[in-house]
Order: structure tokens, then sequence, then C-alpha cells
């Protein structure tokens, strides 16, 4: 029997875009999506359930659907998305939930999945080129969505400890750029000039998001527990990224960046204070474990600046390549269900 | 990439590219592919091209005003890791970069020079100080460096003690902190090679310390030098031309095995104390010796 996954955040890019990977895989059987919105990607077999932010029918789907794996992907990263009420309620009270309806009396789940950031790292002076996943990092944890993600680190230690019977990997991915992900980093590299800050040159990593997506997948298949980094190879002065993409930087002031941000925000420039440390500081992430694990990654940190770029210039062209999807329940339930569909899988032995 | 501007002088010249950044394709399991970046910045953010330009400027600093003279060079391995460790005096300090340009320019071999955070968090100080060869100094970067990079490595276990201490304690070393660096040099399996320095102190000796000022604006120590007295605010950053003289002292090696989590105390205590002291006694014998705080 084949595995039964379910995916938090169906309507966000990640959880869309995992469940299409999903898809193709022969080992998954089911695969269920919950979200407040509807998914944003075509899907052939995922099932969507809407759920408010909190999963408060959780705990009823694991019971009725007897799924295996959960991938926790709805955690919100970008704080320029949303207030940080809400960010909290969606990351710390929605993992919280998670967690709570996957450890009731009874439950099938065997295999979470977590995927977090190396925003939880911070960005400082002090750090270490390269962080392992087991740095400490010295400097309060001071902008909210790092917060965020630190307490929800803390409940998925939690769950792991009072669940020991439960695989629970979590991963931490560097800056994410690639063709069709839309985060901060990519929208400041968008611009006709990139903002960086006066006076620092940091080194900053990036992974593809494909990478990404065979990074879960992979942890997913060998069922690996524990915390792993997620990024290319090398680091990239800011600079150089600027010039990767063509563009020219303009600096803000180093003391009262964030201060000096504010205006750009009138104008749709998004820069939050997590990214203006980035700015400062950089980040590296020391990948030798999951490497070690014998994953191989195809984009290095400079690939994945390509890759966007590349991306950036067909854009420009030939408009989004991505037709907008519409989803529309009615149809997805008569392609899924009706008897009338001819289905392929239903002649292939299960 | 465009190839280095041929040198001019011959001092300067390094026989080949100190350090080849490692090249990144773009897709990792295919090599051939060209990588995008233009610039040489490595991922310690040491860019070879920046340390050329530093290299030519200090020469004759090196060469005229500090006269800088060298003495057991060949006890600096023509390959693989080793952690220098020198004594660090004058309010700026004058004997990292004499250090680590007089090592290139001698053996064609990158230094990488450990320094405090402090100068990472400065605008554009921290910039070019990471363009040419400083690192944070951190055990994972040390150890990073020195065990899978096979570098150089130079370091000052006196830390800011040493450059804060005034002229009346001069050629007198400073605790060598916890001898951590011992523990990185045991770890990742390299030597450690003392270097003592005779002629920085004189450099710009620091009368006397504001500390309330250096609270005030976030600085480690805030010096009052001899040369600010002399040269006015020209003497903030202009060192007097005292004669250097740097003597290489013969390896330590450990005779423990690499990469245990941890080593005994007492006994990293006990070589950190060892180095300390005959770094001390090479610097009393370079004293004797010494005829003139100038001229040698």
């Amino acid at each position: 029997m084949g595995r039964r996954v379910l995916i938090t955040g169906l309507g966000t890019f990640w959880g869309g875009r995992l469940a299409q990977s999903l898809e193709r895989d022969p080992d998954v059987d089911i695969i269920i999506g919950l979200d407040q919105d509807e998914p944003k990607v075509k899907l052939e077999r995922t099932e969507y359930v809407r759920s408010d932010e909190n999963y408060s029918i959780l705990s009823r789907i694991v019971q009725a659907t007897k799924v295996d794996t959960i991938v926790h992907t709805f955690l919100i990263v970008d704080s320029t998305q949303m207030s940080g009420r809400m960010l909290h309620e969606i990351n710390v009270i929605g993992t919280m939930n998670l967690f709570a309806a996957a450890s009731t009396a009874g439950s099938t789940v065997r295999d979470v999945v977590v995927k977090s950031s190396s925003l939880v790292y911070g960005s400082s002076p002090k750090d270490p080129v390269w962080c392992r996943e087991d740095f400490r990092r010295k400097d309060p944890v001071n902008t909210r969505v790092e917060r965020s993600l630190t307490e929800v680190e803390g409940y998925v230690r939690d769950f792991a400890v009072d669940n020991p019977h439960v695989t629970v990997a979590l991963l931490r991915f560097s800056n994410v750029l690639g063709p069709d992900i839309v985060t901060p980093l990519s929208k400041a590299l968008r611009l006709p000039v990139v903002p960086s800050v006066l006076g620092f040159d940091p080194r900053l990593q990036f992974v593809h998001e494909d990478d990404v997506l065979r990074a879960i997948g992979f942890v997913l298949d060998r069922r690996l527990a524990g915390i792993y980094n997620v990024a290319g190879d090398g680091l990239l002065p800011w600079s150089e990224v600027a010039r990767v993409c063509g563009k020219r930087t303009m600096p803000l002031p180093f003391v009262g960046a964030n201060l000096a941000a504010a205006p750009l925000r009138r104008i749709g420039v998004e820069l939050p204070p997590e990214l203006i440390e980035l700015l400062k500081y950089g980040r590296g992430l020391d990948t030798v474990k999951l490497k070690e694990e014998g994953f191989r990654y195809r984009f290095t940190s400079a690939g994945a600046v390509q890759a966007f770029v590349e991306a950036e210039r067909l854009r420009k062209i030939a408009g989004d390549p991505d037709g907008s999807y519409i989803y529309q329940e009615d149809v997805e339930t008569f392609f899924r269900h009706s008897p009338a569909v001819v289905r392929e899988q239903s002649a292939e032995p299960s | 990439m465009a190839p280095p501007p041929e040198p001019q002088q011959q001092a300067v010249r390094t026989k080949r590219n100190l350090l080849p950044v490692p090249a990144i394709p773009p897709l990792a399991d295919e090599p051939h592919l060209e990588d995008p970046r233009a610039s040489d910045v490595d991922e310690w953010g040491r860019s070879e091209h920046m340390r050329e330009l530093t290299r030519r400027a200090f020469d004759p600093l090196y060469r005229r005003w500090f006269r800088a003279e060298w003495e057991g060079l060949e006890h600096i391995p023509a390959d693989g890791g080793a952690l220098l460790v020198a004594n660090h005096a004058a309010a700026v300090p004058s004997d990292a970069p004499v250090i680590m340009h007089g090592i290139e320019t001698e053996l064609d071999r990158p230094v990488y020079g450990l320094a405090d955070h402090f100068f990472k968090g400065m605008p554009v100080v921290g910039t070019l100080w990471a363009r040419n060869g400083g690192v944070v100094a951190h055990p994972d970067n040390a150890y990073r460096l020195l065990h899978d990079r096979g570098q150089l490595v130079l370091v000052f276990p006196e830390g800011a003690k040493g450059p804060a201490k005034t002229y009346d304690e001069r050629y007198r070393l400073r605790r060598f902190g916890r001898g951590g660096y011992v523990e990185i040099a045991m770890r990742a399996g390299v030597p450690v090679i003392p270097i003592a320095v005779v002629g920085a102190e004189e450099s710009m000796p620091t009368l006397f310390r504001i500390p309330a000022l250096a609270r005030l604006i976030g600085v480690p120590y805030f010096p009052v030098t001899a040369n600010m007295l002399a040269l006015g605010p020209l003497g903030v950053a202009l060192h007097f031309p005292a004669k250097f003289k740097l003597r290489v002292l013969e390896p330590v090696t450990f005779d423990v095995p690499p990469d245990k989590p941890r080593y005994s105390r007492s006994r990293i205590m006990d070589e950190s104390e060892a180095i300390r002291q005959r770094i001390q006694e090479a610097l009393f014998d370079m004293l004797r010796q010494r005829q003139s705080v100038w001229f040698g």
C-alpha cells in the first residue's frame, strides 16, 4: 500500500508545487491538501479540503483518511504578506493545532516533514560564515517572523520527543530563488535598482525552488529524521547577485535602514527588517548533513540566481508563462469522482 | 574574469594567483557550465584582486617605512593548514598587515586574518576588511579554513587586550585568551606557528585610554596615542616608522588525534601557556639585541 499524504497550505506556492510533484510519485496513493484558499495550480488527483488556518477539522480528517504522512509547508516566512497577529496565528497556533491533531490516540501519522527557514539563524556579524544545524544564535530573536519560526521549531522538537514512533524532519531552507517563487528578495531583485545597505556587501546563499521540492521529496522518501539545512553550494556577494541580474544597487543608509525602508513601502518596495539584516551581514548554511545522506543538488547558489535571471528575461518578453488557473470545485469533483470519467490509473494494478 | 593586471614592481609580484577561487557552475552536476560570477570574491569574502591592489599600496610602507625583516620563514609550511600565532600591539594594529603582506609576498601563500566581529559590523571597513582576507574569529571559521581548505590562518590570541595596552606595558604579553586557538589547531590537526613581532609597539604607542568614550561610541578601547599628540588628526591612522623585526619560531605540533569532540582543558591551557612563554622569551631576546627603535 502506498503512502497517504496530507499537505498543509495547498493554496500556497509550496503546497501546490509539492502536491504536483507528489502526484507523479507512484508510491503516493492519496494526497490531501488543506488550505483556506483554493489551489492555484492544476492538480490531477489531490483532494482539496477547505479549512481555516487553525486546522480545526484536522483531527477529523486524520481519523477519516488515515493519513500516515504530514508535510507542513504552511509556514509563513515572508513577513510582508500579513500582520504580525495573523503570522502568529498561522505559524505558531496552526502548528500547535496540527501537532495536537497528529498526536491524538489512534493517529496513523508516522512521518512529519516541516518546511522551516534559515531565518531562525538570524544574521549577525558574530555568526560563523557557515551555520551548522546545531548552531545556536547569540543575538536575540527580534523580528516577528523569526520569533514565530523559532516557536514553531520548539513545537516540532516537543512533538518529536513526545512521539518517538513518528519520524520528524525539519528542513531549513536558505533564500529560495527560481522562475516562479515570489519572495521579498526576488521582489527586490525585480526592481529597476536593487536595494542594498551602504558600506555592506554581504555574501548570500540561494537555493533553487526545484531543489527545495527535491529535498522535501528526498527526506520523505528516505524517511530521514532530524534537522537539515537546504541551500545551494557557494556564497555570492550581493553586489554580484545584482550584477548577474544586470542591475545597479541603490544603497540605503546603514544607520536607520529600517526607517529609510518605510517610505519605500509606499511605492510597493517591501524590505522587512530581517531582509535588511541579511543585506548587512549575509548568511551561509552548512549543507554537509543532507549531502551525507546522499542528496545531490541540481543548482548551486549562482545557478539559482541565473535561473531566476533567465526566467525574468522570458517574462519580460512573453509575459507570465503559467496560464492563470482557476479552481472550480464542481469541475474538479467531476474529474476525480464521476463514474463517467475513464481513469487510466484504474487499469494499472495498485 | 579579466586577468589581474601585470604588477609593476618585482616586490609585489606573486608567482601564481594565490588562491584560485573555486568556480561555481550553475548546475551542481554539470561542472562544464560557465560560472555566471564576474568577481573573484571567495566564500570568506576575500578577493585576490583586492589583495593585489592592497599589496601594491602597502608595499612601500612595508619596505621603506617599517623595513620589515624576517627570520625563520622556513618554519612556515609551503602547503597545508597552519595556525600562525603572534603578539599583538599598536593602537591601530600594524602587525596584522605586515605579517600578512610579508608571508604573501615572500611565500606566495594567502593568509587569512582572524579578528573580532566588531570589524564585520562596521560599514565600509567591514567590507574592505573581508575583501583583504579578514575573517570573523569564530571556531567554526578557523576550523574550516585550516582543516577543509588547508590555509594559513593568522590569529592574535591576546585579542583586543594586546593593542589596548599602554606604552609602559609594551612587549609584555597579555593572557592568551582561554587557549581556544590551541583547541582549534588540535581539532584541525595543524601545527601552531608562533611569531614574535618587534616594532609594532612603538609604531603607535598608546599613552592612555578613555574608557568612557570607548563605551559611548561602542569600540573595544579608545586610545590616546603618541601619534595623535605628535601629528594631530593625521596621527589617528599614521604609524611611526619603527623598525619591524619578525621571528618565526619552531612550529608546535600536538600529539593528539584530530576531530575529537573535546580535548583535555588542562592540556590546552598548558600548551597555550607554553606557546605564550616562547613568544615572550623570543621577544625579550630580540629586544636585548635591538640597538635602536628606529633602525633595529
